[in-house]
């Protein structure tokens, strides 16, 4: 291969020579791969890369030779000129990423700190389980009913088949207002009853709130507490929709394990009664019934009251307390957490229960 | 009402297999709740046995009265016992627990060292054992009743169990051993003896065993008496019978009385043991006229009310009305006609009360007795015959003596109303298919009498007055086959509306403040005049009228609250004392104020019908107004200090924030005015108004409401009328311009005392449509603008729809926003 050139030729000793350009890229590499930094790389550019670097004055020398050799040489130049450029983009590239790195590095934090410059409150969880089971009842189609707390006392009492002198009216210990014929209201049934006699049915409705009995405040009681009730009215309402509602119910709040049992017994507002016990699989100490609230299906008494006729419509309604249901659904001992406002107990519950 | 098993056996065929937990199942299913059962079987474990006293020696140099006992157990060798009973001699029969047994509460008995001697075991008392009450002395046995060594678990009342029901208002009959024996009977399936099954007189005699005269049929519809004479006034009660009285919860006193509440229990017919001796004339039963007095069993002397009831002497006068009242009618007897120690002849009266008569006078004279509490829920009118045919046989049986030949039986008792019930009612209400059959032989099970195919003419027995309605007949039906038959099915409700907008908005609200930092707390509503002056209210303020309670818990806070800041205060302090230093709490609530009608007597409304419209309307007047509201306080810091700086104390700032943050919520806007309102520090008090309309305050709490309170220092709240808050209607789409924005910069000088809110109305409405934003960056007062001046910073964002903004069109904005802010706030450009 005649055209291939020997390093021993005429061109020893000058700057034209391979081994002097050998030499050159060997040196520049190596000053290349010296260089700790951007900066030091940089500097090593005029000595290597610069007009007085070996490999930039063969280049100008190439001027003085004879055209055949020219290309020759020219070629050789070229190539060792291109090593030189090459070696030096690629270390410019590795200090580069180099830098990249550190920085990164540098800029590294201590994730564990605490993040949080505002607290976030809570809210009580009365009322997130009260808003859990009316969204559970408004999926439904049912509707959130309300009424006042300082209540005629017939709508707590006369419509709902308490008249004067039953003995149920001292069993739900009343606070009376001092003005006549209102009391505060002993349960949330008289904001069903208020429904009733203003709408026609179908009527599917829970009636959350605010309920008062004169009870003295103690780990399982307070005389101020919380209900939600149902009340359905319609045609041909049997006992067995409110069985299969409250199954609903507590499957919903409970788990798919939970169940309901409901056992004979009186509400004068509710004819035939029923207290409804849900079997509670989580329950402290072991799956048991649980005692959870009252039922049945609407007296007659009631609706004529409200002017709804029995004899078309039937009902059924049920109730429960929440502070109760609070208690047992999540371990609760003690009802005065719920009534004291300590911040500890609510932001143990969040924003959902 | 507390009864045992063995008392139940003897009028229902109860298999000797039932377990207590049985029993329990079987009270339940039918309605029955049962507070506690106790299987007496199970109550003591180990050697309990009969031991017969040999000797009882006083131990010496002890100042108590401890006997150390030789105690026969059949053993052989008698057992040594310290014990310190005085109440049973050498040859009493006693109740004997050995080492290994162990007693209620697991109290385990061994053999120890006490008193200088061994104790090899225990002498019991009824009360150690779990049997009674009774801790006087120990229980000694029936002489001859069994030999020393035998078990005494039968002996002491240990083979029985023991349940305490709670019985429901309309279920009067259970609250006697008949009825509820009747109902195990329904629930197990077995048969039912009646114990007023007796044979008794049909009516009364024409000569009564005593002259009594009814002047109102109306309060007493039977009354029955007969006299028993010669008894021996010291016969004690028989075993049984005290022992019963005991499981029930009730002292024997002698013969006589016991007997009555004996058969009270057994029966549930209340009755009362006169002294013959101590009446001096006819009885008259009759109302009782304003000003006369009678003196009670409890010793209790009471004003009588013309309502009440009660039983006469006619002979003793008092000028007031016939005779003298011996004894208040259905309730409790008078002092002066009881049976004494040394009563020999006795008049037992049987009666039935008119049970709302019975219920007002003892709400009136807040007086409740075992009768009272049997009569309110209604009483077996057909009792009055059998009981006291029950009460003379117990009496000369146990107490000697003879039975007065007449009866006296005024009986002007209604005749009982049939209910027509459709056959297929119960089915319909339970989805349960009951066959009619079926129907009737559960209602003939309880007592009715049914005619008829379809409908049935029901009438129910005299000791069901609570079955009026074709819905009690129901009821029973239901019970009685099962509820647990009763199907499972969810009914579909029509589609509904979801929240209401005033609902959802009062949950968007409390989430909003809680993501805010705010904890909820839910307050008890009550306050008095003390929690208004705390928190300077001025005696004519319009939340100084308030809605009274007559039966407050605490006289201290006897109203309902006109605004929710007291409670929530209190809240707040409550948790700085439990070591919270930081603390921002919410409540979302209802107050309350008087109506415009209030302390006007409502109409009386109709329950057989529903009231007019009118009638509702007069009547809801009265209902005082009661708002929602939502109130917010804060103490501390809201932000605290962290690795990321210094934190950032609670200002009034948050407290109108927290008003913005709920208005948001309900999109509207509110504005914001300098005010002077209670609690607030009058130059920290934020006005809150929707449009025209005020909503509510906010703001830093004045100082002397926190010095008072035992608050921290700026303690800050705000307290909105949520209703107040208009509901909103829908949001119109704003169009977004994608052409470049012209922002410009602008400080204007104004009085100090100019509020930055009317400064940046003027800006936003000179500016005109152009301007985009404006956003109050920098507030500075100093030397040279000059005393009592300030700068306002703001920055301003033009924006046209359609075109880019040229700088001149910015600029024109930019000026016309300075006229109007220098027109209306005196404003100047700063540096001009």
């Amino acid at each position: 291969m005649s055209h291939i050139s020997n390093p021993n030729d005429a061109y020893q000793d000058t700057p034209l020579d391979q081994a002097a350009l050998d030499e050159a890229v060997r040196v520049a590499e190596k000053a290349f791969a010296a260089a700790a930094d951007l900066d030091a790389l940089v500097a090593t550019r005029p000595l290597h890369l610069g007009d007085r670097a070996p490999v930039s004055q063969a280049r100008r020398a190439i001027g003085t030779l004879l055209p055949a050799q020219k290309a020759d040489v020219g070629r050789r130049v070229n190539t060792a000129r291109q090593a030189l450029q090459s070696a030096y983009d690629v270390r410019h590239l590795e200090l580069i990423a180099e830098r990249e790195r550190r920085v990164l590095a540098e800029e590294a934090v201590d994730v564990t700190l605490p993040t949080t410059r505002r607290p976030r409150g809570a809210r009580h969880p009365l009322t997130t389980l009260m808003d859990r089971i009316d969204d559970l009842f408004i999926a439904m189609g049912y509707e959130i009913a309300e009424g006042p707390e300082i209540e005629l006392e017939w709508y707590n009492f006369d419509a709902l088949n308490i008249v004067p002198d039953h003995p149920a009216r001292t069993t739900m210990d009343t606070f009376f207002a001092e003005d006549p014929g209102l009391v505060l209201r002993t349960h949330t049934s008289p904001g069903q009853a208020r429904v009733m006699t203003t709408r026609k049915p179908p009527i599917y409705i829970v009636c959350p709130g605010r309920v008062y009995r004169t009870d003295e405040l103690d780990a399982t009681h307070t005389p101020v507490f919380h209900q939600v009730e149902g009340l359905v009215v319609d045609r041909g309402i049997t006992m067995a929709h409110l069985k299969g509602t409250l199954d609903h119910l507590a499957r919903a709040m409970f788990g798919p394990e939970a169940g309901t049992r409901l056992r004979p017994s009186y509400f004068p507002f509710t004819e035939p009664s029923a207290e409804m016990d849900i079997w509670f699989p989580q329950a402290k100490g072991g799956p048991r019934w649980i005692e959870w609230g009252g039922c049945g299906m609407v007296n007659p008494r009631v609706l004529r009251a409200c002017g709804i006729d029995p004899e078309v419509y039937s009902g059924f309604a049920f109730g429960m307390g929440i502070e109760r249901t609070l208690m047992f659904r999540h371990a609760a001992t003690d009802m005065r957490d719920m009534v004291e406002g300590d911040v500890r107990f609510t932001h143990a519950f969040g924003m959902e229960v | 009402m507390r009864v045992s098993l063995s008392w139940l056996r003897e009028h229902v065929e109860v298999s000797a297999e039932l377990t207590a937990a049985d029993l329990e199942a079987a009270l339940v299913r039918v309605g029955l709740e049962v507070e506690e059962i106790v299987d007496l079987r199970t109550a003591v474990t180990g050697p309990l046995v009969v031991g017969q006293v040999r000797s009882a020696e006083p131990v010496p140099k002890v100042k108590k009265p401890i006997r150390y006992c030789r105690v026969d157990i059949g053993e052989g060798e008698p057992r040594g016992i310290i014990c310190g009973a005085p109440n049973f001699v050498e040859g009493d029969l006693v109740a004997v627990a050995l080492p290994g047994a162990v007693l209620p509460g697991d109290f385990a008995i061994t053999a120890r060292k006490t008193y200088g001697r061994m104790s090899e075991g225990m002498i019991c008392s009824g009360l150690e054992l779990g049997v009674s009450d009774d801790h006087d002395g120990i229980l000694v046995l029936p002489a001859g009743c069994a030999a020393p060594g035998t078990d005494a678990r039968a002996l002491v009342g240990l083979d029985d169990v023991v349940v305490e029901l709670a019985v429901t208002p309309d279920r009067g009959y259970c609250l006697s051993a008949r009825g509820i024996a009747r109902e195990l009977a329904h629930s197990l399936g077995v048969a039912f003896r009646d114990p007023a099954g007796v044979r008794t007189p049909a009516v009364g005699t024409p000569t009564p065993a005593y002259p009594v005269r009814v002047n109102d049929p109306a309060g007493c519809d039977r009354f029955a008496a007969r006299v028993v004479r010669g008894i021996d006034p010291t016969a004690p009660s028989p075993d049984w019978m005290r022992r019963r009285l005991a499981v029930a919860g009730v002292r024997s006193i002698s013969l006589a009385v016991d007997i009555t509440n004996y058969l009270l229990l057994d029966l549930g017919q209340p009755m009362h043991a006169f002294d013959l001796r101590s009446l001096r004339g006819d009885l008259v039963v009759r109302r009782a006229v304003a000003g006369e007095q009678l003196t009670t069993l409890d010793g209790c002397e009471r004003v009588l009310d013309p309502e009440d009831m009660v039983i006469c002497d006619a002979e003793l006068a008092n000028g007031l009305a016939e005779g003298t009242p011996v004894s208040l009618a259905a309730v409790m007897g008078g002092q002066t006609s009881e049976v004494v120690a040394d009563t020999v002849d006795v008049l037992f009266e049987a009666a039935h009360w008119d049970p709302v008569m019975v219920a007002r006078t003892c709400r009136r004279h807040k007086l409740s007795s075992e009768a009272s509490k049997r009569w309110e829920r209604g009483v077996d009118r057909d009792l009055c015959l059998p009981s006291l045919e029950l009460a003379v046989r117990l009496l000369t049986e146990h107490g000697g003596g003879t039975v007065d030949e007449p009866v006296l039986d005024l009986d002007t008792g209604p005749v009982p109303t049939p209910i027509t019930l459709a056959v297929d009612l119960p089915a319909r209400t339970a989805d349960v298919p009951y066959r009619p059959e079926r129907v009737v032989e559960v209602l003939t099970s309880i007592g009715c009498t049914v005619a008829g195919d379809d409908p049935l003419v029901v009438t129910p027995p005299t000791w069901r007055p609570d079955l009026t309605d074709p819905a009690d007949l129901v009821e029973e039906v239901i019970r009685l086959d099962g509820y647990d038959r009763v199907p499972s099915v969810l009914p579909i409700a029509p589609p509904g509306g979801g929240l209401t907008p005033a609902q959802r908005r009062r949950r968007s609200a409390s989430r909003s403040l809680a993501e805010a930092g705010y904890v909820e707390v839910l307050c008890y509503p009550f306050v008095g005049h003390a929690s208004l002056d705390a928190l300077g209210i001025s005696p004519d303020d319009p939340r100084r009228q308030l809605v009274r309670l007559r039966n407050p818990i605490a006289e201290s806070e006897p109203a309902m609250r006109p605004t929710l800041l007291p409670s929530l205060l209190a809240a707040l302090r409550r948790n700085i004392g439990r070591g919270q230093r930081d603390v921002a709490l919410f409540e979302i609530g209802r107050v309350f104020h008087p109506g415009p009608a209030a302390g006007r007597v409502p109409p009386v409304l109709p329950v057989d019908r529903r009231p007019t419209d009118a009638a509702l309307a007069e009547a809801n007047a009265v209902v005082p107004a009661q708002p929602w509201h939502v109130a917010v306080v804060v103490a501390g810091e809201t932000e605290p200090a962290g690795w990321f700086g210094s934190g950032r104390r609670a200002d009034w700032a948050d407290a109108v924030e927290a008003a913005r943050i709920v208005a948001a919520e309900a999109s509207v806007e509110l504005t914001v005015q300098a005010a002077t309102y209670e609690p607030w520090h009058p130059g920290r008090c934020a006005r809150l108004l929707v449009g025209e309309h005020l909503v509510g305050h906010a703001g830093e709490l004045h100082p002397a409401v926190c010095a008072t309170l035992d608050l921290p220092r700026r303690t800050c709240a705000m307290e909105l009328n949520l209703d107040a808050l208009p509901l909103s209607g829908t949001v119109t789409a704003p169009a977004i311009s994608t052409f470049p924005p012209a922002l410009i910069d602008l400080a204007l000088v104004v009085d100090r005392a100019t509020p930055t809110g009317t400064v940046e109305r003027a800006i936003a409405e000179g500016a005109g449509p152009l301007l985009e934003s404006v956003r109050l960056f920098d507030v500075y007062a100093g030397a040279q603008l000059g005393e009592g001046r300030k700068s306002l910073a703001y920055n301003l964002t033009f924006r046209a729809p359609d075109r880019t903004l040229t700088v001149e069109e910015a600029v024109a904005a930019r000026d016309a926003a300075v006229a109007t802010a220098a027109d209306r706030c005196g404003a100047a450009l700063r540096g001009t």
